[in-house]
């Protein structure tokens, strides 16, 4: 009853709480741009050093302070309105960089990683299929939209859809095995996918052998992407399409994603990861729920392929093996398995620090999995965990 | 085809059935104790094959030019670190991480087998390339008909079987054997029965780890290379060998591993496409037996309490 009535409290407009935490969320949000915008600018490698440690102060003093759990509690009550936040946070970074190529591309890479790791998300964080191919259907998605633009007239926003769709369907070539095996298991049934998709791309002569090929360029409208954007006055690199369609789709999927978290979808999802036996008993279509989050989840990985290869505008086998599979389930895991928030600052961290600290560039890999490994060995549900499920809004605001 | 041909293909085949089989019991000993997929172990393999090169080049730079003495040092040297280094992996990372959800395991030796990988490619001298291993066994070969069977394959494959077959005397003649098989079976009844289960655990993996050094030396005077990245495929298909055949079997991976080479094989020789994707098609069918047989050959035998 008290939490209810907390809830209601939390609710109304003129409540004292719901003012400090929207403004918390606010200058949350508008601190983190300015960091970003920041750290993005930042040439010497002392500077990113710099901000790195003031990163890293910043975020233990905030979650001494409360602070975390504040904006916490914000974003819980007030999801839409933050969300606003964060995309006008992206277009402020956006704006700020509109002519600088490089700083675009790492940008728009950091949300095509989320959006893959989305997918991963739906599979891994909820239903806990491990998927170790990732990359491979990413690979799917980039192949389909270098086959498509180059060799066929399909609108390319029809192009993302099919890329998706296409590595949909072959992930359900392992829909069987992956159902009918567990854990480790049904861990080697992906990580052979991954090494087989692998090496047939580098083998085969049709989709250009271990070379690669070229994708054509997104376009909209009869607007070809590669073209920079000049607006009266205004002008941007061509990047700044992408950045553009990339937030769009990523917020329409992060939208979904959180949609099927909170639905029943999610919570029988949850109930499967948990334990299947329990969940089976109570009634929930186990298999149902397998294949849908499966499928789901590699339609979204699909997507950020797509994306991901028109961007590019060439790709190779080297962009989908086993290794990149792993960099993906590294930021989930570094990110908070089972929270899409986490997978932000995990892929912001994993793209943007080995471009902005030239000399560990060589020794990102082992960067990385070290990192991985201290999480897994210290902080186990990542820099983000999940959080509860939160099924009133504002609950979490008192103590 | 002619005889002489298949035949090479056949000893070829042999020779990798038996490194996969040799580092599929590693995975499968440690499920066996731990429950766990020690995912480095493909990595600790291609430590073993760096540190036995070591061994060898300071034998070479000390003066000694006996092959047989480099290749003594080669494998103690090997034979013992390895062992050391997987003691240090399961005292570290695995044995910690025990109350966790079994993936995460898989996951943090995953990421630990890219900690070995870019350590040797970044911090032994000139580690990218691959280096040369010196061929110490003799390389003089017997004719049999029209094919020259090389006496080193025969040496190796016969050495190999000597592991295989030591394995199954510790692991089925010996008082640790029965520990081991004890904890394998029930670690709590094995520990009211007076068994240090930690010691058990930390032997099994110094025993897989130090099978897998020696598959690594193994590979290193097969094919004369070794690379940093090798390990990473070889640990995939002992993974997947020792799935296929059933984990906790150590019978189940020796099968799996001849299985996986005779399925690698009869993809590059007898089937109507490219010899290039015989790794396609033994993942393929992998991938396939996991669907028709989700628990490998020689199946798991599980019973879910609710």
């Amino acid at each position: 009853m008290d939490n209810v009535s907390q809830a209601s409290a939390a609710r109304r407009p003129d409540s004292p709480q719901v003012i400090t935490s929207l403004v918390m969320g606010l200058v949350g949000g508008a601190l983190l741009t300015g960091f970003a915008a920041w750290f993005l600018k930042a040439e010497s490698e002392y500077v990113v050093g710099f901000l790195l440690l003031l990163a890293v102060v910043g975020a233990v003093a905030a979650s001494r302070l409360g602070a975390l759990d504040r904006i916490g509690v914000a974003f819980g009550a007030y999801e839409k309105s933050l969300y606003a936040i964060v995309i006008a946070g992206v277009l402020v970074l956006a704006w700020i960089f509109r002519q600088d190529h490089f700083t675009l591309l790492m940008i728009t890479t950091v949300m095509v990683y989320m959006l893959a790791g989305l997918g991963l998300n739906v599979q891994f964080g909820y239903l806990g299929l491990i998927n170790l191919s990732g990359a491979s259907f990413i690979g799917v998605g980039a192949y389909t939209s270098a086959v498509l633009t180059m060799h066929s007239a399909i609108p390319p926003l029809l192009i993302l859809l099919i890329g998706g769709v296409l590595s949909a369907l072959v992930g359900c070539l392992l829909i069987l095995p992956v159902l009918r095996t567990r854990g480790h298991y049904a861990a080697v049934v992906t990580i052979a996918f991954a090494i087989l998709f692998e090496s047939f791309l580098k083998v085969n002569d049709i989709l250009g052998g271990p070379q690669g090929l070229p994708v054509g360029a997104m376009s909209l409208f009869g607007w070809s992407f590669n073209n920079p954007i000049t607006f009266g006055g205004f002008q941007a690199s061509f990047y700044m399409n992408y950045l553009l369609l990339t937030l769009a789709v990523l917020a329409l999927a992060f939208a979904l994603v959180r949609r099927v978290e909170r639905s029943w979808i999610g919570l029988s999802m949850d109930a499967v990861r948990l334990d299947e036996t329990a969940a089976a008993c109570y009634g929930i279509g186990i298999r149902r729920w397998k294949v849908l989050g499966f499928t789901l989840g590699n339609f979204l990985i699909g997507v950020a392929g797509a994306i991901y290869g028109m961007m590019l505008g060439f790709i190779a086998p080297a962009n989908f093996g086993f290794s990149d599979s792993l960099i993906l389930v590294s930021i989930v895991l570094l990110g908070g398995i089972g929270n899409p928030w986490g997978l932000a600052l995990a892929s912001a961290i994993v793209v943007i620090l080995p471009e902005k600290l030239q000399m560990i560039q060589e020794y990102r890999f082992l960067l990385f999995a070290s990192l991985v490994v201290l999480v897994l060995l210290f902080r186990p549900d990542g820099l983000l965990p999940r959080g509860m499920r939160n099924y009133l809004p504002g609950r979490k605001v008192a103590p | 085809m002619d005889a002489a041909l298949l035949s090479q293909y056949v000893v070829n085949g042999l020779m990798q059935g038996m490194m996969y089989a040799l580092v599929a019991v590693g995975f499968t000993l440690f499920f066996g104790v731990l429950n766990v997929i020690q995912f480095s172990h493909g990595d600790v393999l291609m430590v073993g094959s760096f540190v036995g090169y070591s061994a060898i080049m300071g034998v070479i730079a000390v003066g000694i030019d006996n092959p047989y003495i480099a290749l003594a040092a080669a494998l103690i040297a090997a034979v013992t670190l390895v062992g050391l280094l997987g003691a240090v992996i399961a005292r570290l990372f695995v044995l910690p991480l025990r109350s966790s959800p079994p993936l995460n395991t898989l996951l943090i030796t995953l990421m630990l087998g890219t900690v070995l990988r870019e350590s040797v490619r970044l911090f032994f001298p000139h580690g990218s390339h691959p280096k040369r291993f010196p061929p110490l066994l003799p390389t003089d070969s017997i004719a049999i008909g029209g094919f020259d069977l090389r006496v080193d394959s025969v040496m190796l494959l016969i050495a190999g079987l000597l592991v295989i077959v030591a394995i199954h005397l510790v692991i089925n003649r010996t008082r640790l054997g029965l520990a081991i098989r004890a904890v394998a079976q029930d670690e709590e009844t094995a520990m009211t029965m007076g068994i240090n289960f930690r010691f058990v655990v930390l032997v099994t993996f110094v025993i897989g780890s130090a099978v897998a050094a020696f598959a690594g030396i193994m590979n290193g005077l097969y094919y004369n290379e070794i690379n940093f990245n090798s390990g990473l495929l070889l640990g995939v298909i002992g993974f997947a060998a020792a799935i296929v055949g059933g984990l906790g079997s150590i019978y189940g991976a020796i099968l799996g591993g001849f299985l996986f080479a005779a399925l690698q094989t009869v993809g590059a020789v007898a089937m109507p496409f490219d010899s290039a994707y015989k790794d396609v098609f033994a993942f393929t069918v992998v991938i396939a037996l996991m669907a028709w047989r989700p628990t490998g050959l020689i199946a798991e035998r599980v019973s879910e309490r609710v």
